[in-house]
């Protein structure tokens, strides 16, 4: 039945795989072998990408019960989440800021994974979820916003670009997909950030923090955001977001990668080791006083219980 | 996820030459949000004789209470100070009480113990939570950290270090591993005993 079903369905994964397998024998020289493989990108010839399926009647079904972790923690197959990405818009344009650590369980896979995905010099794409899936599909979106500039001799609006985004991945839902991304760029409407995950959710708005750490963003961002913020308030808000997200989640940290977005497309402003910002601050930029973040700072010298760094260090004596 | 990784800690006891070495984080967390950069793991039982107590914080309190408890009546009934030996039989039957129904914390315990002809000797031994003593010639680890702190340690340590070195050593250990590990960290603080002091430093870690 299942199988019935889906020859005929006209919105499955499968359908869209068996028409593209239509449109590739109508493209007759255009096989497998002249690609190298058929989830490159060399298959554009076909409309989409196509990917081999588990062997089994119900391949949503089957990936559904082995991967999506939100029905079953204990699923075998494990993708990495910890994280903490923003994004938000003001008069100047838009501030990306993640951080870049990798976990697996409770070990620290990589201290200096790049979140930040560039999709195209006005467009970027920021890394939730499955690394590999944000990877492939932001970089795939990329190559069709080309396509629609040279179709259209206009750059794609955000908002079509996320939408070609959240439509492709609502093609595969259920089918283990895990991305929580915010597409973010420049275009005739000024800037604008949109919030895109796996799901097939999109929301348009002005502010978006994504990963285990959004919440400690939040805390900071809102507390921080106005829409006329200056472009040097703007970027320190965006790195004291990741530091503060850095510092107490245990899943998040390493270093904080800043993009600005501007009217000529991105600018990446630095990268800042979070430790460092609770010690010392980031360093002279601008919008920052250059003094360390950390609660330290605040109290040290105050009172009897925390006193200044002068103080020896405790020796005890047996 | 194991209820022993509800907190994180974590904690490294290492042998030196006429003198050990014990040190640990700071980090109290509740899962991945971070509590606390200065919740101790370490107490003082002796002059010689400190132990280390990561897992479940609460008890990791009340152990450390309890621990105080039976020490001070060992004291005196015995009219003598307790034994690094003596003590880790102490922490492992006190742990196997408890054998359907355990503490979650593996103990490490560090200590100079005093051999008959008046010399002093190093003592390292850890237990898992239900009081399974292992003794161990060069280091001992436990908590979330512990496979990260294996890999360090076979790598950095040798045998016959000076305090000093023993302190260099233990420290590079501890910050390495714990930078490795998304449970511990937030702080370090190591202890050196040698036979007539004991050298307690706090160490400037990573803050995530």
């Amino acid at each position: 039945m299942n199988t019935l079903v889906q020859r005929f369905s006209t919105t499955s994964a499968q359908s869209e795989i068996n028409k593209a397998k239509a449109l590739a024998a109508d493209d007759q020289d255009f096989d497998d072998f002249a690609w190298g493989s058929e989830a490159g990108f060399g298959t554009i010839a076909k409309g989409v990408p196509t990917f081999s399926l588990p062997a089994v009647p119900d391949p949503r079904a089957f990936l559904r019960l082995h991967t999506d972790d939100h029905a079953d923690p204990n699923c075998r197959i494990k993708i990495q989440h910890g994280t903490t990405t923003l994004a938000f818009r003001f008069k100047g344009g838009v501030i990306v800021a993640v951080d870049s650590r990798a976990t697996a369980g409770s070990y620290i896979a990589s201290g200096t994974v790049k979140k930040v995905i560039e999709i195209n010099p006005y467009l970027l794409g920021t890394m939730a979820g499955g690394a590999a899936d944000c990877q492939f599909w932001e970089t795939y979106l990329g190559m069709h916003c080309r396509l629609h500039e040279l179709r259209n001799r206009e750059r794609i609006s955000v908002s079509a670009a996320s939408k070609y985004l959240s439509n492709l991945v609502y093609n595969y839902k259920g089918m283990g997909l895990s991305m929580g991304t915010m597409i973010c760029g420049w275009d005739k409407t000024g800037p604008s950030v949109f919030y895109v995950d796996s799901d097939g959710t999109r929301l348009k708005g002005n502010l978006f923090s994504v990963g285990s750490g959004s919440t400690h963003a939040y805390g900071v961002l809102d507390q921080g955001y106005h829409w006329d913020l200056s472009d040097e308030d703007a970027q320190e808000l965006g790195r004291r977001s990741i530091y503060a997200a850095g510092h107490r989640d245990a899943y998040s940290g390493n270093t904080c990668n800043l993009y600005h977005i501007k009217e000529d497309g991105w600018h990446f402003i630095g990268n800042y080791d979070i430790s460092k910002m609770h010690y010392e601050g980031p360093g002279n930029v601008p919008g920052s006083e250059n003094v360390g973040y950390g609660y330290d700072v605040r109290v040290v010298g105050r009172s009897s219980a925390n006193p200044p760094p002068s103080a020896p260090t405790p020796v005890v004596a047996a | 996820m194991s209820i022993m990784d509800q907190n994180g800690g974590s904690v490294i006891a290492m042998v030196g030459k006429d003198c050990v070495a014990i040190a640990s984080d700071l980090r109290l967390g509740n899962e991945a949000l971070a509590v606390s950069s200065n919740f101790q793991k370490i107490f003082p039982i002796t002059d010689r004789i400190y132990l280390g107590l990561p897992g479940l914080a609460t008890d990791v309190t009340t152990l450390k209470e309890r621990f105080r408890f039976r020490v001070n009546m060992y004291t005196i009934k015995e009219e003598r100070e307790i034994e690094p030996e003596t003590f880790a039989h102490l922490v492992s039957s006190t742990l196997y009480e408890h054998r359907f129904g355990p503490y979650y914390v593996e103990p490490v315990m560090a200590g100079i113990s005093k051999t008959p002809s008046g010399g002093f000797k190093p003592f390292i031994a850890a237990t898992d939570l239900i009081g399974c003593l292992n003794y161990a010639k060069d280091f001992v680890v436990a908590g979330t950290a512990s496979s990260k702190l294996y890999g360090v340690a076979e790598g950095l340590w040798e045998p016959d270090l000076e305090p000093e070195d023993l302190f260099e050593t233990i420290s590079q250990t501890i910050m390495n591993a714990l930078d490795r590990d998304a449970y511990s960290g937030w702080g370090c603080i190591v202890h050196v005993l040698t036979k007539d002091k004991v050298i307690t430093r706090t160490l400037k870690a990573r803050m995530d």
